[in-house]
């Protein structure tokens, strides 16, 4: 049996009487990537918060890397590494400064502090930055620092709170690129996110809406599991098409992509593009086919926000 | 080993942001610097020329000569002259003048008859000799001012006769120990120190904690493996250093401006000093935690400011003051400062001879610093 490095169990935490994270149960196994997708505001922050040891769970508990929470997470804060949402590094100090302080902060000596620092910077490819101060960086480069103060004391476990949230494209893709790099060294990481191109680089994801997880498993199981079929229709006068095609019971979402009108049909309709064709609107030469089901897919489907 | 690791790091960490953070290590400096030269000019108790109205309804020469030996006191300059009573009201009602003489029309005989003037017991009744030459209107509202011009009420008059001085035996010798000429410099400047660093050490590290949580750093401290002890100890280590140069400054240019002797041995005035920065700074920290904003922070700072200005001795005697303020004014740690440093600055006294206030600094820092550590949580909740 593969090692489970954490594992919730009705995990909640409420502010007032709003509810943050709901009975929350999660089992996370060591070595992959596992992603939270999720709108702003789902929980993801603060269920993070809660396995680093920074919230109390109102009710619940989780184990990480056999430390139970609530409970001391002093010894826990050694083999964990935490890159939160907001940069939270120093910006009047340079890249090697922070590190630095960092490395410091972990009692890692001073040789061993420079190897690992020249060795970060290298990885991170912020060798030009190394004296230039973090406040005056961009985005990208104040992430891949931010990664590379996280990862310093090489931690078994790594949380990223949205850690591409502001970057370019091709920024990250690099980023993930070190992320499979750490994962291939042996560290568990935990990122949240709510793109669905990375959510599908994951190996396994959570999907969170208001506080409740509405799916968890590999990004292509939850893509065969989701329970409906997907029908792209090309043509005009797809805005009118969409409203008629969204009041049907058995359409789940219908959304435009360009000149095509990407339809989720319930799978309780066997064949959903001859039922479309049947349909009295759709009886002129327009193009309909079944189209590959993709992660956004998954979202709306089980996030329920399609009827929006 | 670890631990000492940790402290250094956060040290070394706030003297770096400290060097690149140009208007606070200005402040460090100008501080001290101006409100020495401020309070050192500024404040003088010894009250020299004030603006008073001068009504004569005499208008004779001894009047005038009365007017000159009045004048030669230096504690009133006539600035105004108007011809009734009334019209010296209104002008102090205006704030024009502190307050008017009123020189009778019959100055001359009230003066002969007068016992100050010392001509002998002339043949008069006691109605007549007790009568007082000219009449004083004061604004009274301050006491500085009226007991000055009080001060004037038993001005001998021997001299606008040309007589000697009577030599009068005083009642008691007074003996002026450290401070005979009197200036108020040398009670100010030691007192100052105990002020500017009420005012910056709190001030500094009252905002260091709320600081890093207002700019997103405490996330990250706090899931390091730091202790709130060594953040604590952190972060107050280097303001140690510029509470210490701050005093160098304030004592050096008060020895060079004003004269101010430092007559205490420099260890006992550095254990008094470090002992009350330490105090300041682990008050600072106990607000740090309490604030949830640099100005929270900021204010609360100023909240032990002025109790500290007002009631610590620096500017009216603990003395003075009536019971319930003097209970107050023994929590603060500049009362206990302000006793000190002036013992060891002017008096030579030791750490031995104001150790009641040195124990009790020591005291004050140890709680502070246990406090802030404890109501330090390494939690977002």
């Amino acid at each position: 049996m593969t090692e489970r490095i954490v594992e919730a169990r009705g995990l909640t935490r409420s502010f007032g009487d709003t509810l943050a994270v709901d009975s929350l149960d999660l089992s996370i196994e060591k070595g992959i990537i596992y992603g939270f997708l999720g709108p702003n505001g789902c929980g993801k922050t603060t269920s993070m918060r809660m396995m680093t040891g920074l919230l109390t769970p109102t009710a619940g508990e989780v184990e990480v890397l056999g430390t139970r929470l609530p409970g001391n997470a002093e010894k826990l804060k050694r083999l964990i590494g935490y890159m939160t949402q907001v940069f939270s590094l120093y910006g009047d100090l340079t890249v090697r400064e922070n590190l630095q302080f960092v490395a410091r902060i972990y009692g890692i000596g001073a040789r061993a502090c420079r190897q690992r620092i020249d060795e970060l910077l290298a990885v991170h490819d912020l060798n030009r930055f190394s004296e230039q101060r973090a406040g005056s960086m961009s985005g990208g480069e104040r992430q891949r620092l931010a990664l590379a103060a996280a990862t310093l004391h090489r931690p078994k476990l790594l949380f990223l709170d949205e850690p591409t949230a502001a970057v370019d494209p091709e920024t990250r893709r690099q980023f993930w690129e070190q992320l499979f790099d750490l994962v291939d060294d042996g560290a568990t990481i935990l990122v949240s996110t709510h793109y669905m191109d990375e959510a599908e680089r994951c190996h396994r994801l959570a999907i969170l809406e208001n506080g409740v997880k509405r799916a968890d498993g590999t990004p292509r199981q939850l893509m065969q599991e989701m329970g409906v079929n997907v029908v792209e229709i090309e043509g005009t006068g797809l805005r009118t098409l969409r409203k008629e095609l969204i009041s049907l019971p058995e359409v789940v979402s219908a959304a435009q992509l360009g000149a095509r009108l990407r339809v989720l049909v319930s799978d309780s309709v066997a064949e959903p593009d001859q039922w479309l064709r049947m349909h009295s609107l759709l009886n002129d030469a327009r193009e309909i086919r079944r189209a590959r089901p993709s992660l956004e897919d998954v979202f709306v489907t089980s996030t329920g926000r399609h009827r929006e | 080993m670890n631990s000492l690791r940790r402290i250094l790091a956060i040290l070394m960490k706030e003297l770096t942001q400290l060097r690149r953070d140009r208007l606070t290590f200005g402040m460090v400096v100008m501080i001290p610097f101006i409100q020495l030269l401020l309070f050192g000019y500024a404040i003088h108790t010894d009250i020299r020329d004030i603006p008073v109205a001068l009504v004569d309804e005499s208008n004779t020469a001894l009047s005038r000569i009365l007017v000159q030996t009045i004048r030669a006191t230096q504690v009133v300059e006539f600035t105004e002259h108007y011809s009734s009573a009334e019209e010296a009201q209104n002008a102090i009602t205006s704030s024009r003048v502190r307050a008017a003489l009123l020189i009778p029309h019959d100055v001359s005989q009230r003066l002969v008859r007068s016992g100050a003037v010392g001509m002998g017991t002339p043949p008069a009744t006691d109605e007549e000799t007790s009568r007082p030459v000219a009449h004083w209107i004061v604004d009274g509202s301050d006491p500085m001012i009226a007991a000055a011009i009080k001060g004037l009420r038993n001005m001998p008059l021997t001299e606008l006769f040309r007589q000697s001085t009577n030599r009068k035996t005083p009642t008691f010798e007074v003996s002026l120990f450290f401070n005979p000429e009197q200036r108020s410099e040398i009670n100010i400047v030691p007192g100052l120190v105990g002020v500017i660093l009420t005012m910056t050490m709190i001030m500094f590290t009252s905002a260091a904690i709320v600081r890093e949580q207002e700019r997103g750093n405490m996330e990250m401290l706090i899931t390091t493996p730091v202790r709130p002890i060594e953040l604590m100890l952190g972060k107050i280590v280097p303001y140690i250093f510029i509470g210490l140069v701050q005093v160098a400054i304030i004592l050096g240019l008060g020895h060079l401006l004003f004269n101010v002797p430092i007559n205490g041995g420099l260890w006992n005035l550095f254990g008094i000093t470090l002992l009350f920065i330490g105090a300041s700074l682990s008050l600072g920290l106990v607000i740090s935690t309490i604030a949830k904003s640099q100005l929270q922070a900021m204010q609360m700072t100023v909240f032990v400011l002025m109790p500290s200005i007002l009631l610590s001795g620096f500017m009216f005697p603990y003395e003075g003051m009536p019971e319930a303020a003097q209970y107050i004014a023994e929590i603060l740690p500049a009362t206990h400062f302000m006793r000190g440093i002036r013992g060891v600055v002017l008096r030579d006294a030791t750490l031995a001879d104001i150790q009641d206030d040195a124990l009790w600094l020591l005291g004050f820092m140890l709680v502070g610093l246990v406090i802030a550590s404890l109501r330090f949580k390494k939690r977002l909740d």
